[in-house]
């Protein structure tokens, strides 16, 4: 008999892997203060949350350095992505191509143990950057979230025709004039989608933040993972919900307008 | 009197005085150490229809880039309407490409395609919406304005390619494989639909293809490649029947090339000594007793018959395969000596008795059919 794919396999499946947050999800809006019983349906903690100023202020951190990390990663990613596939001889170029990944695999310990130590020296040596905070953070972010775009515009133009940029050259458009006009309308799905990635991975970070932050700077998982130490507090329900609603909104879009083809 | 002057307009390339439009003299293209286009020159005319030909890596593609500007050349010159092309950026020369992926902009409709030349140009908008809505009519495209290139057929986006490479009256088109991509009824109709352009335009074309027969219907010269040299240049009629070396009668139709030694030569006839028996040939000048030389016979030039056959060269064989092609149908002759020949014959209307396979024939053919290839 051959194994068909039921239903019940595919419920299953979904309950393994959402059954977690769905849980989390429901909890967030528990009346009771203790977080493991159940005592009727309330929006309290979501009250609650936006009271507490030390969770919007790292919130608020979080979110700048996610947003302005994932713009500049954007611009490196695309840059680096344009030399990978579009220049044909470049010295160093494969090796390149390999070390181009390696943030992604590279464990979240050594790249934040590194750069600290790259901070350190850096400020010993040129008296920059001064003190770990906001800056080396989103320097932090930027450096991987650049991979992740590289990455991503990578595919997307090695996937375009090079006859297509030449046709428009051949026309009479400039060098520059072809990159507005042709290639980055052609790859703009590719850009959001990488925007949205590095966004998400910055917005998700704690490993790499702990290493490299310093006084004063704790971004919101860093807060939400000290509190969860004191034990967890329903309110920290209510902030998880929302940051599974920001972050499958974004890995959704980015997942469809990778699905779109050029 | 009359008839001169037009053979003289009609073929410039025959008139010592006739100014060529496009000068390529001494042309390498090298990458590493391979040279995909080897010391080529060529002159090609105003109005010509002129087609490079040859297998794939010959550098056809590669000589065809180097007109358009996308490869620079290693060594060597262009000139094109007088003008020296070295160090002129592909979008500044007066050629346009159109390419072998039709490589249209997918984000654009088709009207804006087609006149993303003439806005690049700086034409006023009006005035490039109606040489674009002129420019569809002529390529039959009216009422695709606005769709998307991905909405259209593959003929249609061939079209489109060729529009939008038209659109600003470039003074040399050139064209790489431009209907590789289309199924062999409507390549066929569109050959002569890209004839009657060019010649409603008076444009220049120079066309990359692999595909013979299309060189032969399409052009007015072909410039035979191979291994980044031309071999040989000629009309298509002259390829043919008068190929310079063993590779262009090869490639260019089919053929049935004997190895062989000269024997001895009279002033009006030549003999050859090949494995099959010797064949006679018109005479070439300058050849010595045994130099080692090729003869090419056609097809279609060898007679098959059941009886003998009156003809300069015979040999006789038995039919090892027949394929009927309609107007005609291909033999394939095995040679007492075990060798197989390639001869054609046209099929009569409902023949009757036609030879068929393992018939014992005569075949037979005349001295100015055979051609006598020294390389």
């Amino acid at each position: 008999m051959r194994l068909r794919f039921t239903p019940v396999m595919a419920v299953l499946g979904f309950l393994f892997l959402y059954g977690p947050i769905a849980s989390l999800v429901i909890y967030s809006f528990n009346e009771s203060k203790l977080v493991t019983v159940w005592g009727g349906w309330s929006l309290k903690w979501y009250g609650e949350l936006f009271a507490n100023q030390q969770i919007m202020d790292a919130a608020w951190l979080s979110l700048r350095i996610a947003a302005i990390s994932a713009s500049v990663a954007v611009v490196l990613g695309t840059m680096m992505a344009m030399v990978l596939v579009r220049f044909r001889r470049v010295r160093g170029k494969s090796l390149m191509t390999g070390m181009v990944t390696a943030p992604l695999v590279m464990p979240d310990v050594i790249i934040g143990l590194s750069l600290l130590l790259l901070f350190v020296a850096m400020q010993g040596l040129i008296g920059w950057p001064g003190g770990r905070g906001f800056s080396t953070i989103l320097i932090a972010h930027i450096t991987f979230g650049m991979a992740f775009v590289a990455v991503v515009v990578q595919s997307r133009l090695s996937d375009m025709d090079d006859a297509v940029e030449e046709a428009a050259l051949d026309l009479g458009a400039s060098p520059a004039r072809v990159f507005f006009d042709i290639t980055l309308p052609m790859i703009t799905p590719a850009l959001i989608a990488g925007w949205l990635l590095a966004f998400t991975l910055s917005l998700d970070d704690l490993v790499i933040a702990s290493f490299v932050s310093g006084p004063g700077a704790s971004t919101l998982p860093m807060v939400i993972f000290s509190k969860v130490r004191l034990g967890v507090s329903p309110d920290i329900n209510a902030l998880a919900s929302l940051i599974v609603l920001v972050v499958s909104i974004g890995i959704i879009t980015a997942a469809l307008l990778m699905r779109k083809k050029p | 009197m009359g008839e001169t002057i037009l053979a003289a307009e009609a073929r410039p390339w025959r008139e010592a005085t006739q100014k060529p439009f496009v000068r390529i003299r001494g042309i390498s293209k090298l990458f590493g150490d391979l040279a995909a286009v080897d010391d080529v020159s060529l002159d090609i005319y105003q109005g010509e229809l002129f087609c490079l030909l040859g297998g794939s890596g010959c550098g056809k593609s590669t000589l065809l880039r180097m007109l358009a500007g996308f490869e620079t050349p290693s060594k060597g010159h262009i000139e094109i309407d007088g003008q020296e092309m070295t160090g002129i950026a592909a979008n500044l020369r007066p050629t346009n490409m159109m390419f072998q992926s039709y490589a249209l902009f997918p984000h654009m409709s088709v009207e804006k395609n087609v006149a993303y030349g003439l806005l690049r140009e700086g034409v006023p908008k009006t005035e490039a919406m109606a040489r674009t809505a002129d420019m569809l009519s002529l390529v039959k495209l009216e009422g695709f304005a606005r769709r998307r290139p991905q909405q259209l057929s593959g003929g249609q986006q061939q079209r489109v390619a060729l529009a939008r490479s038209l659109i600003k009256q470039p003074k040399l088109l050139l064209l790489d494989e431009p209907l590789g991509a289309l199924d062999k009824k409507l390549r066929e109709e569109t050959q002569f639909e890209l004839i009657r352009i060019q010649e409603d335009l008076g444009v220049t074309f120079i066309v990359v293809t692999h595909d013979q027969e299309e060189a032969m219907t399409l052009s007015t010269r072909i410039g035979v490649m191979d291994r980044g040299r031309i071999v040989q240049v000629g009309e298509p009629r002259q390829i043919y029947e008068a190929p310079d070396t063993k590779f262009v009668a090869d490639f260019i139709g089919s053929v049935n090339i004997f190895d062989g030694e000269v024997d001895a030569a009279a002033p009006d006839m030549m003999r050859v000594n090949t494995p099959e028996g010797a064949i006679l040939c018109p005479p070439l000048p300058g050849l010595k007793a045994h130099q080692k030389v090729h003869v090419a016979v056609r097809p279609e030039r060898i007679q098959l018959s059941r009886g003998p056959i009156k003809a300069a060269n015979t040999l006789q064989g038995i039919v090892d395969e027949v394929a009927y092609m309609g107007n005609l149908s291909v033999y394939r002759v095995r040679l007492e000596g075990g060798r197989c020949l390639k001869v054609t014959a046209a099929n009569g209307l409902h023949e009757e008795n036609p030879i068929t396979w393992d018939e014992a024939v005569h075949i037979g053919w005349s001295a100015a059919a055979s051609t006598v290839l020294t390389k």
